[in-house]
């Protein structure tokens, strides 16, 4: 079950992601004058079929990508006339593993830390926590190229918190894991939203989003076309759908028929 | 049509593939870049035509006695082509080895795999004879031309060499595969086509220091009396013109005996190792598919954090992923080998040679824009994690300066012990080295930054591929500053003239570049 938001998610603090009006264009709009607010503290999931715009959404978020037109701001922070601010405090990790083969997973999280320039004592702790916590710490000195793509997809994720962002955004972040390793990240995630830290997370795992999102942002022709809880997103579903499965084709089935 | 499953099926198929890759590689997926490509090879053809009769117009000499310096002089020649044949055919051997591809579709279909892969080394084969006939039709055509038509025998005994070539490089591999197993047959073959591809042509560098005591190969060889007296050298270590060793020779200058032994002899080479490794290729390629990488050093060691501002993170990494990679070392390095008869022209000068060690300025200037071209490379367009530096806090033109840094320090270290010696040698000319290596280095790096093209590491050799344009902005920059850095270490003041030039090149390749500025990288 969806858990309800926590007593210290509160809409007083600057919300860790504001979008308004984004617009991306490829041949076609890819992202079309989205708005999404995303509260601190709180893990938001996006849901959406192929093609959605979910993907470009997150690249423009975290500055991989040029919006067209729009605003984002990360904590308070303009993201796109303050790009470096806004990506000290950010974490990406993407559906594609991005580390290198050759660095063992111990010197590919020092290295992160030293882009980021944090403090290489408390780092140096942390990456072993967090090898650790990820099961990785048997491997720590091994080099990349001979771990799986289930441990890389984890060494990428350990790089993404070892900086300790404030926002983690994860694009389809279960692709390629077991289910053991996907029990241990969601946990990790868990644990950083409950310490405090935003979650933004595409997946195709309804039951993750189910079990794991404050709230479940739906997109579709890249708008953002429902978004709440799952009782909320139920609600706008019509009656009759239990499940978020249910709901979600519910959603986007009317959408298709609108367009 | 073929029969599905037959020899003649796979071939087609084979064929097709083949077909559309090299298309696709020379057009870069443009159908409209095809009609330049036509151009491009007449003018290639032209120029390859003027460039043989240059080389062969004057030597007349050769069109008809088979005695033996003329034998030794066709021989060494022939050598020299087959060193790179061989080397070509260990890429592609290695290459085929090693491409996991359409592997399991075909170990796992009803399709006798062993007819497919007897299909693959012919196609090796039929490559390679092709690149030596292009290579060598006009230096043929233009003997045929002079000398009559007993020499289109070249034609045929070309292709013999390329066939032995292939038999070769597939039982080499092989036989590394079984001596030093899958995870190091790879890169050990790689830096062996490597070597051999450069080890010959270093070689007759070497005897025309010895022979003259200068830097010969700093200019093009273009005349053939120059090559012949070359040769005559080493005709008097030659066997007898009846040796089986000059019948090679003697089947390019049209003896109808010693051109059917060896077409012979490299047909029924290459059937046998068709015959004996077609069943096994299927099973080396998937042990090569299923090998560990090799890595430089075995075991775990220790990783420890260490202090790092992004920039000095940014270094230490393109320098431990360069360290770690003993194939895109090679790659990257392999050019360095032809600075090994500079090493060695160093050292008789340091003996008491004479006076020829502002020659090696250019040198020294056109290897480390290469060099550095090829670590920018590595460097901008071969990042495996662009959106991790893209995502993280540095600014982009913090990553560009950081990744420079990099390239230069890796040229720097390189080249810095020739510069210390020729600095003893001619402190002027060392100054003018290392300003030339500098700024042909940077060079390099700029044109590749302007040029990036996101690719995997493993396509480094491809790299030349990605734009032609940045390609030749390169090999025009480094050249040109060789140029300059020559005039400049003789103490003439014309050197500003191609420094001007070079200038300008540089500039119009920033003009036209797809970015003019720095962005995420």
């Amino acid at each position: 079950m969806p858990r309800s938001p926590r007593p210290g998610v509160t809409q007083a603090k600057p919300p860790a992601l504001e979008v308004r009006g984004l617009v991306k264009r490829f041949d076609r709009p890819v992202v079309d004058g989205l708005d999404l607010r995303v509260a601190a503290g709180e893990f938001y999931t996006l849901l959406g079929p192929n093609g959605a715009g979910k993907t470009t959404t997150l690249r423009m978020v975290t500055g991989l990508l040029k919006p067209d037109d729009g605003s984002i701001s990360i904590f308070g922070i303009d993201a796109l006339a303050d790009p470096i601010g806004a990506r000290r405090i950010m974490a990406w990790v993407s559906d594609e593993p991005m580390i290198y083969e050759k660095l063992t997973p111990m010197e590919f999280l020092g290295f992160v830390a030293g882009l980021w320039a944090v403090d290489v004592d408390l780092t140096e702790a942390r990456a072993h926590d967090l090898l650790l916590l990820l099961g990785l710490a048997p491997h720590a000195d091994e080099r990349c190229e001979r771990l799986s793509k289930g441990m890389r997809q984890k060494v990428a994720l350990a790089g993404a918190l070892v900086h300790e962002p404030r926002l983690i955004i994860l694009d389809e972040p279960f692709t390629g894991l077991d289910a053991g390793s996907s029990r241990v990240v969601k946990e990790v995630l868990r644990e950083r939203v409950q310490a405090g830290c935003s979650v933004i997370m595409t997946t195709h795992i309804l039951e993750v989003a189910e079990r794991m999102a404050d709230r479940i942002g739906v997109m579709a022709n890249g708008a953002l076309i429902a978004a709440g809880t799952l009782d909320e997103l139920r609600h706008q579903a019509g009656s009759g759908h239990v499940s978020l499965e249910d709901a979600f084709l519910a959603l986007v089935a009317r959408d298709a028929a609108t367009v | 049509m073929s029969r599905p499953g037959t020899i003649g099926w796979f071939a087609r198929h084979e064929a097709r593939l083949a077909w559309r890759d090299w298309f696709s590689l020379m057009t870069g997926g443009h159908r409209r870049r095809a009609c330049v490509l036509v151009l491009g090879f007449i003018a290639f053809a032209l120029f390859m035509h003027g460039l043989a009769y240059l080389m062969l117009g004057s030597a007349a000499n050769l069109a008809g006695r088979a005695d033996a310096r003329t034998l030794v002089i066709i021989t060494g020649t022939l050598v020299m082509s087959w060193s790179l044949m061989l080397s070509q055919a260990l890429e592609s051997v290695t290459r085929a080895f090693y491409a996991r591809g359409d592997l399991e579709l075909i170990l796992t279909s009803p399709a006798a795999a062993a007819r497919l892969f007897a299909v693959r080394i012919a196609a090796m084969a039929v490559t390679i004879v092709v690149m030596a006939l292009v290579l060598t039709a006009p230096f043929i055509n233009i003997l045929v031309w002079f000398g009559g038509s007993r020499w289109l025998c070249a034609y045929a005994a070309a292709a013999a060499l390329a066939m032995d070539a292939v038999s070769i490089a597939v039982v080499i591999t092989a036989g590394l595969f079984r001596t030093i197993g899958p995870g190091r047959t790879r890169a050990m073959s790689q830096i062996l086509a490597a070597v051999i591809g450069a080890g010959f042509a270093i070689g007759v560098q070497f005897a025309a220091i010895l022979s003259y005591g200068t830097l010969a190969w700093a200019v093009p060889v273009a005349a053939a009396d120059r090559a012949v007296s070359r040769w005559t050298v080493l005709a008097r270590l030659a066997p007898d013109s009846d040796s089986v060793i000059l019948w090679p020779a003697r089947a390019v200058m049209g003896d109808p005996l010693a051109l059917t032994a060896l077409l012979g002899l490299s047909i029924a080479g290459l059937a046998t190792v068709i015959l004996l490794f077609a069943p096994r290729f299927g099973q080396i390629a998937l042990a090569a598919g299923g090998a560990p990488i090799v890595t430089t050093r075995r075991g775990r060691q220790k990783s420890r954090f260490r202090t790092a501002s992004p920039a000095r993170a940014l270094r230490r990494k393109e320098w431990t992923l360069l360290l770690r990679d003993p194939w895109l070392m090679s790659q990257t390095l392999m050019q360095l080998l032809y600075l090994l008869p500079a090493a060695f022209l160093l050292w008789r000068e340091l003996n008491g040679g004479g006076g020829a060690s502002a020659l090696l300025v250019p040198v020294l200037i056109v290897a480390s824009g290469q060099l550095g071209g090829g670590l920018a490379w590595l460097a901008v367009s071969g990042e495996d994690a662009p959106d991790l530096i893209a995502s993280a806090p540095v600014p982009a033109i913090y990553v560009l300066r950081a990744k420079t840094e990099a390239v230069l320090g890796g040229v720097a270290v390189i080249f810095a012990p020739f510069v210390a010696v020729l600095a003893i040698l001619a402190p002027f000319a060392a100054v003018v080295a290392i300003g030339g290596i500098l700024i042909a280095a940077g060079a390099a790096t700029a044109i590749q930054h302007w040029f990036r093209t996101q690719a995997r590491r493993s396509l480094f050799r491809r790299r030349q591929t990605s734009s032609r344009v940045a390609t030749f902005a390169e090999a025009l920059s480094s050249t040109g500053w060789a140029g300059t850095g020559a005039l400049a270490a003789t103490g003439s003041w014309l050197a500003i003239v191609p420094g001007i030039v070079v200038l300008g090149i540089v500039a119009g390749a920033w003009m036209i570049s797809p970015e003019r500025g720095p962005s995420p990288i």
